[in-house]
């Protein structure tokens, strides 16, 4: 389960900046997490709270942006939304996509107090 | 706690050799890398600071950050791509669920390369060294890395591992990761191809059940296929499945018990190499 890993990602990347920006406690954490960057958006908010355990961010709200899968066919140029590496062209029928969006893995911001 | 040395070491990922008892690194515990050491520094001395020097206590503030959450290994990944690319060493993350063959694919592939070049290997699981024992054997210096808990390599065992290892130049490293379809998809090592192996003896439907991983392959090895007469797997449809998920890919079958399929199979590692 790597959403452990993600998690403890997150935190690091947070708490250096928390601290620099002179946060005594992290209240939430927004997060941009495209549907085809692989990460279960479940198992990441449950390892959150334990990844989160005794740092600023104890209790922090966990917010997550999940946008869209979006590709091009390499075979037409049709540009159309993508639930899936495995994507059929709506318009030529061919599996040839080349995907532009959707694997986002970001922290977008955090609230410090 | 570690066993060998009673360090509190815990969960962590530890290198280890074959044959040598007490050998063994713990991942991260030389300085400057260990990142929750870090800030559980930082933690304490910075809410020191906010409380003598800056009056934030209570009022919310946002601040944006826009950072990809894998930064630090994808910044580690590169450096080891760079340290890869000045050295002239081609390395390969090879990638399965456990039991497609990847061990045995190396057990064939490096004796039929020694010739023409070095070789080395670091392997990933959780525990033993029962797949470093089986490259040791063959005589080529290995690593394992036990990653304990951990589901997959990240850029910071390779980086030590490599360390350890001190690949020769222009060389192959073939970089055996935790048997997992999943996890080790999304994590950069620093390699300069992804080979993932898949086996006859699993569904035809692998590549559109884990997409994610053969989304970021470069090279797929369908392992096993001595065993086609005596099943009802078909070929063409993983092929299709697998290539419809990443037109990309190179597909190449092979058996690492026959050693069918395995000039094709090097001739791509020879030609890898020779563009070092």
């Amino acid at each position: 389960m790597h959403e452990m890993s993600i998690a403890m990602s997150v935190i690091e990347a947070v708490l250096g900046k928390a601290c620099e920006e002179g946060g005594v406690k992290i209240t939430g954490i927004e997060l941009v997490v495209g549907k085809l960057a692989g990460v279960q958006v479940e198992s990441l908010k449950f390892c959150f709270d334990a990844a989160t355990r005794d740092t600023l961010a104890d209790g922090a709200e966990l917010l997550i942006e999940e946008p869209e899968g979006r590709g091009r066919c390499e075979s037409c140029g049709a540009e159309f939304a993508v639930s899936s590496f495995y994507a059929k062209c709506p318009q030529c029928g061919q599996f040839r996509v080349r995907i532009e969006s959707g694997e986002e893995l970001a922290v977008r911001s955090f609230t410090i107090e | 706690m570690c066993d060998t040395c009673g360090c509190s070491g815990d969960g962590g990922a530890v290198l280890r050799k074959p044959g040598a008892k007490e050998y063994h690194v713990h991942v991260g515990d030389e300085g400057g890398h260990h990142h929750h050491h870090e800030h559980e520094h930082g933690h304490d001395h910075h809410h020191d600071h906010g409380h003598d020097h800056h009056h934030h206590h209570g009022e919310a503030r946002k601040v944006q950050v826009e950072q990809d959450v894998l930064l630090q290994n994808n910044l580690l990944a590169e450096r080891n791509r760079g340290w890869f690319e000045a050295r002239r060493v081609l390395a390969l993350n090879f990638l399965s669920s456990p039991g497609s063959g990847k061990t045995s694919i190396l057990e064939k592939t490096i004796p039929m390369l020694l010739e023409q070049s070095p070789v080395t290997v670091i392997e990933g699981d959780q525990q033993t060294t029962n797949d470093a024992d089986r490259i040791d054997a063959l005589g080529v210096p290995v690593i394992q890395v036990n990653t304990g808990t951990g589901c997959h390599l990240d850029a910071q065992m390779v980086q030590r591992a490599v360390r350890e290892l001190d690949p020769p130049e222009r060389s192959l490293l073939c970089i055996e990761n935790v048997g997992n379809l999943v996890c080790p998809a999304l994590f950069d090592l620093g390699e300069a191809a992804k080979v993932v192996v898949i086996s006859v003896t699993e569904g035809e439907d692998k590549p559109i059940k884990y997409p994610t991983m053969f989304h970021h392959a470069d090279v797929v090895l369908l392992n096993k296929i001595d065993l086609l007469p005596h099943l009802d797997f078909d070929v063409a449809k993983c092929r299709d499945y697998a290539m419809q998920v990443n037109h990309h890919l190179e597909w190449i079958e092979v058996s690492a018990k026959t050693g069918e399929g395995f000039d094709q199979w090097t001739a791509w590692l020879t030609s890898k190499l020779a563009a070092l």
